[in-house]
């Protein structure tokens, strides 16, 4: 075991990768010589060279153009989007070319590729540097979405993404990526994609959320606990294909559901949570399922911690849905 | 009626492309060869591109006629874009790959991707190698290295870049060869692609057929840049002008950038100067946006009557040859089409395979629901 923040997690999942497949290639805007704006991919180039780990022009729509050429070969590229906020222009290429191109070549092509991209606020980042796209790649057949939360998931996650012979949309959660530090394995290991876990067992209220605002669940959760209030809080962990398995077990057990997403609401990932909730466990329902999300604004400066659904609002959230 | 060119009827009045300045061309009017572009192709290989030239043409012509039927749904073709296709696709090598456009079935079946499985795409049907799930024209063979079919322009650009430049990352003597038109170099996938094979000298043949029509725009309205070939030279890509027109010409340019390609030369931009003889795709009207004049002199321009009177002086082929081969390939496609005409639909369960790898829990789901409802009643059937 190591000590490991989110960095040296995701690090080390890509230089175990690297080690053993040949075919596993980086690319990216400053990935390279700098290893990323954020360091993610430091030392890799000193270990690897310029030809796996490839500093690339700035454009979007060819890193991904390029690495879905590059998976269509037989290598197994993970390219970098330096802000998730910067992806639009490679949306076309993610949506109508990778993600379709294994249903429309009949089988005979996949596009194993990993796109990392760090998402979310709380860094001061204002419009562009904060954005959390995920319902968009969500809503996108043919593409697997993952956002892990913390070092030990996403080393395993992420080395699984890569071996994976789908194309994954890896969501970094950029506000956890130095903030905590813990034991992860030194040698690679696997976590399932389409698997959630269960962070915190109770009886009263199931919360769902996924990357950083897990964090601010978990707090409001240990806020409410004081006053006898049980969560149960899951960290989806894939957020598609979607484990509505655990999901529902915990609905039918509790009978109250609370989804917390720093997206805007509306159409944002929670709708979808609301509905199978509302599909498959209809019965088992106590209280309307809630929403603590960002708002259906661009995402601002200055307020930024009145945007995103922190534990000053989960909190009440949790109260209200129990008390109904 | 769509116009729908005469087959053969006389020796190429126009030279088209070739007497513009800094344009490559072999094949005169008279149907002589000049000049030190001249492949010299021995009989056999001349006669190939030919006889595929045309039979691209006869089944480009057969197929509108089936969509005005209502037997097919669309189709999109290339008549007068044949030299072009044909053949700068017979210069490249089986392992070299191809990122096609929509146009270039001539390209895939110069290597030999049988005629039935086209048509099988062409109807959709439950052999369709991509099972109904695009559009006619929309096909792919990863056996025949030949990628799949988008109908989005210029995003396959980027893909040849990114194979090309693997297949160098690998050590593996193989080049990529992508196909667009005029219009895609608009795109963004364009001017990624080429920046990005620029600098990474990536082996890579930009083959742009300049058919002058994207849709309804004229070249002279997509680009103010005097020609395409600029934009190449703009990225540091090497850039070749060639008449698209002349199929010993495309051939020898696109030779050359094959071995440039895999000498570790680099990327090379081939601006393939042509002209769409017949609508976009049997959607399109072009009467609306061009003149009838404009059509007459390309359509004495036609490729095809470039090749067969090269052909004739070299004493390789007549009008007896012609009819012949013309019979020959209706009777084939005639077969081709009656058999997929009675192949039927792709079945419920390939609407939701191929979405992953394994199909996740909700797409069992979806496919119980659909197994288990109603089927529609199905207005083209």
């Amino acid at each position: 075991m190591a000590e490991m923040n989110l960095v040296n997690a995701i690090n080390d999942a890509l230089r175990l990768e690297m080690r053993q497949d040949p075919k596993v290639v980086l690319l990216g805007e400053d990935v390279g010589k700098l290893g990323g704006v954020f360091r993610v991919t430091d030392g890799l180039y000193k270990e690897f060279g310029g030809e796996r780990v490839i500093d690339t022009p700035l454009s979007e729509t060819g890193i991904i153009g390029t690495a879905i050429g590059m998976a269509l070969y037989g290598m197994r590229p993970v390219p970098e989007i330096q802000f998730a906020d910067f992806i639009y222009p490679a949306f076309d290429q993610i949506v109508n070319e990778a993600a379709k191109y294994r249903y429309r070549s009949g089988g005979e092509f996949c596009v194993p590729m990993v796109i990392r991209t760090p998402y979310g606020g709380g860094i001061k980042g204002g419009h562009y540097h904060s954005q959390s796209p995920e319902a968009l790649f969500i809503h996108t057949p043919g593409l697997k979405v993952v956002c892990p939360s913390n070092p030990y998931d996403a080393k395993g996650l992420l080395t699984r993404a890569i071996r994976d012979n789908d194309p994954v949309i890896f969501f970094e959660p950029k506000r956890v990526y130095r903030a905590l530090r813990m034991e992860v394995p030194e040698e690679s290991y696997e976590i399932p994609i389409g698997k959630a876990s269960v962070v915190k067992t109770g009886r009263h209220l199931t919360c769902l959320a996924w990357g950083a605002m897990l964090f601010e669940a978990l707090a409001a959760a240990e806020e409410v606990a004081e006053e006898g209030l049980e969560v149960e809080l899951i960290d989806l962990r894939t957020l598609w294909p979607l484990d509505l398995e655990t999901i529902c077990q915990s609905v039918e057990k509790t009978g109250r559901l609370v989804v917390v997403h720093e997206a805007p609401r509306s159409c944002g990932f929670g709708a979808e949570l609301v509905a199978l909730v509302n599909e498959h466990c209809f019965l088992h329902l106590e209280a309307p399922p809630r929403r603590v999300t960002g708002l259906d604004t661009p995402f601002p400066y200055t307020l930024e911690n009145e945007y995103l659904p922190l534990q000053h609002r989960i909190a009440p959230a949790f109260r209200e849905t129990a008390r109904f | 009626m769509t116009y729908a060119p005469p087959l053969h009827t006389g020796p190429a009045s126009d030279l088209s492309f070739g007497q513009e300045e800094g344009v490559v061309w072999v094949i005169g009017k008279d149907g002589s060869t000049r000049g030190e572009h001249d492949p010299r192709l021995d009989s056999a290989l001349a006669l190939s591109i030919y006889k595929a030239m045309m039979r691209t043409r006869l089944i480009d012509q057969q197929l509108e006629r089936l969509q005005r039927q209502g037997r097919i749904g669309f189709h999109v073709g290339a008549l007068g874009e044949e030299a072009a296709i044909v053949a700068s696709a017979a210069a490249l090598r089986p392992q070299d790959w191809i990122f096609p456009c929509y146009r270039e079935i001539g390209a895939l079946l110069w290597r030999d991707f049988p005629l039935r499985t086209y048509v099988d795409n062409m109807f959709g049907n439950a052999e369709d190698v991509v099972r109904g799930r695009q559009m006619p024209d929309h096909y792919v063979s990863r056996k025949l290295h030949y990628a799949s079919v988008s109908s989005p322009i210029g995003t396959q650009i980027t893909h040849a870049v990114g194979m090309g430049w693997a297949a160098r990352l690998q050590k593996e003597a193989c080049a990529a060869a992508t196909y667009f038109g005029d219009g895609a170099t608009s795109s963004n996938d364009f001017h990624a692609g080429l920046n990005f094979a620029g600098v990474f000298k990536a082996p890579v043949l930009f083959l742009c057929r300049n058919n002058r029509w994207a849709i309804s725009i004229p070249v002279e309205h997509q680009s103010a840049s005097a020609t395409i070939a600029d934009k190449g030279r703009a990225y540091g890509v090497t850039s070749v002008r060639c008449d698209g027109n002349d199929a010993l010409a495309v051939y020898s340019v696109t030779k050359a950038a094959l071995e440039r390609a895999l000498q570790g030369d680099g990327p090379t931009l081939i601006e393939l100067l042509t002209y769409r003889l017949g609508g976009h795709s049997t959607s399109d009207d072009p009467k609306i946006y061009r003149s009838v004049d404009e059509l007459a002199k390309h359509q004495a321009g036609d490729p095809l009557l470039r090749m067969r009177s090269y052909l004739e002086r070299r004493g390789l082929w007549s009008n007896k040859e012609e009819e012949e081969y013309q019979r020959e390939v209706e009777e084939e496609l005639r077969a081709c089409v009656r058999a997929a005409e009675e192949v039927e639909k792709p079945s419920l369960q390939d609407l939701t395979t191929d979405v992953y790898e394994e199909r996740p829990w909700h797409l069992d789901l979806q496919t119980e629901e659909l197994e288990m409802g109603q089927r529609p009643r199905d207005p083209h059937r």
